[in-house]
């Protein structure tokens, strides 16, 4: 008989202990298929935030660290500086990534660093318990904007793929989202392509990923789906913002 | 053997990092000691295989040396007072993940922004922890350029030895001045192997990770239990001090840093007036020598402290004396330098 579908090599047999519904475990499965396919896992190292995917590094099977809440783009620099043939990557949430660590994420895509982000944006801080993240929709309802997320005085969401995307040292930046299998196919290739732009030296790569987060969106999986695209993609528009072909 | 050099504090601190094997560099400006990170730029920036990174920030810096650490190579960053206070939090990630690396503090006055002059008050800061959590720093607190040289040499084989971050704590005096300076020869030591535990890609074995958590709060009793077992070996073995005349002393000075250069001079025009003073200058600020000061006060029942600060070493010289002879305490902080002429009629004060 012939095999059709397995467990990729670069993730381990430990099962997901993130929620049901939740796109972490997808994100994880196309992280670690990529890395298989191009052959990598041996030389990857990865970076952990703080944040639900703190325990990525139980599930992915490379080396791993886990970085202070929003610096995971300084220890990946300072991991590829010191071994500029392995790859790495890091793995942060919206709060990691577009709250306390704007500086770290912002200068290292402008350094150009060769590095891979994979950036989960699912509108909310999860770990902590469904807290307003920068990425909120306006009017979203969270445990500390309970009557809406209010643009008067507390801003509009990021878009961090659009934001990144001016800097002249990033290759790669694409957004994509995980709610149905047309978009997971997408999805993969552009996580491919981050990671081949990585391989050829190109640059800064990331890719936004538009995740669900069911336990603190107060919806049943199938209904965030759903919210997820009425609501997130219309603000935040799928596609490739920068390609390494614009580098050159 | 090698020639004498002139050189800046700082500098002679990059010249030392980078013969010591340090080729990871990676820092933030910032006065009294923005001469280093311009020294590492302008030498590292030139070799192959080193590393010299401006970072946005002090906390950026600090990450970075702990994601050039995990990998195993010898990395450093350095700052001034406010700058370090920035860089805490990674600090405790790195001592909590177990990796050896340098940071130097040229201490300026503060708190706050404090002044760009001279300051010795982030003693506490360096030798209580700094940042969250149970953890020490070994500190090494150097009292001339040549010092700085070799301290900083110390400092990394140190750190590597015991797998924690280490740290030089100058002042913004020592840091700026030039004196000349000799890069000696070092015996070669044996240090242990990293490679049970740097990130290198998992190829041929099983994965690694470094994480500075656990949830389970009896785990991370055993990770605190684990890294006080290193502090009670650094405590045994690695305490330094120098002491000068402590044999028929009628006051004992406690100081470190440039202040122990200052004492030095106090003591020789004391001595010009009949007055017998001796000097205890702690080398290593953790572990501290407790116990030359133990000892010596059941010689010498008179003791002054004297530091850049409003009195943060005094509070371990009294625990070390442990009420056996009196611990008076004389500090000038800001960025202002203490005087030999006014030690030395502090001293008198005491020996009315």
């Amino acid at each position: 008989m012939k095999k059709v579908f397995e467990s990729p090599k670069s993730l381990t047999k430990d099962p997901f202990t993130y929620c049901p519904g939740c796109h972490h475990g997808i994100a994880h499965r196309l992280v670690a298929e990529a890395l298989d396919e191009f052959g990598v896992r041996e030389k990857t190292i990865g970076v952990c935030p703080v944040g639900c995917s703190v325990f990525a590094y139980v599930f992915f099977d490379c080396d791993m660290i886990c970085a202070a809440h929003g610096r995971a783009p300084a220890v990946a620099t300072g991991i590829k500086r010191a071994k500029p043939d392995s790859i790495v990557f890091t793995y942060q949430g919206d709060g990691d990534l577009a709250s306390i660590g704007t500086a770290e994420i912002v200068h290292t895509a402008n350094r150009g660093e060769n590095i891979t982000v994979i950036f989960i944006n699912n509108a909310i801080y999860g770990m902590t318990g469904g807290q307003m993240a920068p990425t909120t929709l306006v009017g979203q309802v969270t445990q500390t904007s309970p009557y809406g997320r209010d643009p008067k005085t507390m801003g509009y969401p990021i878009k961090v793929a659009e934001m990144l995307s001016t800097l002249k040292g990033v290759a790669y930046i694409s957004r994509v989202a995980l709610s149905k299998p047309a978009y997971i196919l997408k999805a993969k290739k552009a996580i491919r392509k981050a990671f081949q732009s990585q391989i050829e030296g190109k640059g800064f790569s990331l890719v936004e990923i538009l995740s669900t987060c069911p336990t603190n969106w107060g919806l049943s999986p199938i209904e965030a789906n759903k919210w997820l695209e009425e609501n997130m993609i219309p603000y935040y528009p799928l596609g490739e913002f920068k390609t390494p072909e614009e580098v050159s | 053997m090698e020639e004498k050099m002139l050189m800046k504090g700082n500098e002679a601190i990059g010249e030392a990092a980078i013969r010591a094997g340090c080729h990871f560099y990676f820092g933030y400006p910032i006065t009294p000691q923005s001469e280093l990170t311009a020294y590492m730029a302008k030498k590292l920036l030139k070799m192959k295989d080193a590393v010299f990174v401006q970072a946005e920030s002090e906390i950026a810096a600090i990450n970075m040396v702990y994601g050039a650490a995990s990998t195993g190579v010898r990395a450093m960053t350095s700052s001034s007072s406010p700058g370090i206070s920035l860089k805490q939090e990674g600090i405790s990630y790195i001592a909590c993940a177990e990796l050896p690396c340098v940071i130097v503090n040229m201490q300026r006055g503060g708190p706050g922004l404090g002044s760009i002059q001279p300051g010795q008050a982030d003693y506490f800061q360096a030798t209580k922890g700094g940042g969250h959590g149970d953890y020490h720093l070994i500190v090494l607190a150097p009292s001339s350029v040549q010092e700085l040289v070799d301290l900083t040499m110390d400092a990394f084989d140190l750190a590597d030895k015991y797998t924690n971050p280490a740290m030089i704590l100058g002042d913004g005096l020592i840091g700026q001045m030039m004196e000349a300076v000799e890069f000696k020869e070092r015996k070669k030591i044996n240090l242990p192997d990293k490679e049970g535990w740097t990130l290198t890609g998992c190829k041929g074995r099983e994965k690694k990770y470094i994480v500075p958590f656990n949830l389970d709060p009896y785990e991370m009793e055993k990770l605190n239990l684990k890294i006080q077992e290193k502090y009670n070996k650094l405590k045994e073995k690695e305490v330094r001090y120098e002491t000068v005349n402590l044999d028929n002393a009628d006051l004992i000075i406690v100081a470190y840093g440039i202040v122990a250069r200052i004492a030095k001079t106090v003591m020789s025009n004391a001595k010009k007036e009949g007055i017998n003073i001796g000097l205890i200058r702690p080398i290593t600020l953790f572990p501290f020598p407790e116990k030359i000061i133990a000892e010596t006060s059941e010689k010498v029942n008179k003791f002054l402290v004297v530091e850049m600060s409003m009195g943060q070493m005094v509070e371990d010289v009294k625990l070390a004396v442990n009420g056996k002879a009196e611990v008076n305490f004389y500090g000038r902080v800001g960025g202002v330098i203490p005087t030999q002429s006014e030690i030395l009629t502090e001293i008198k004060k005491y020996l009315k």
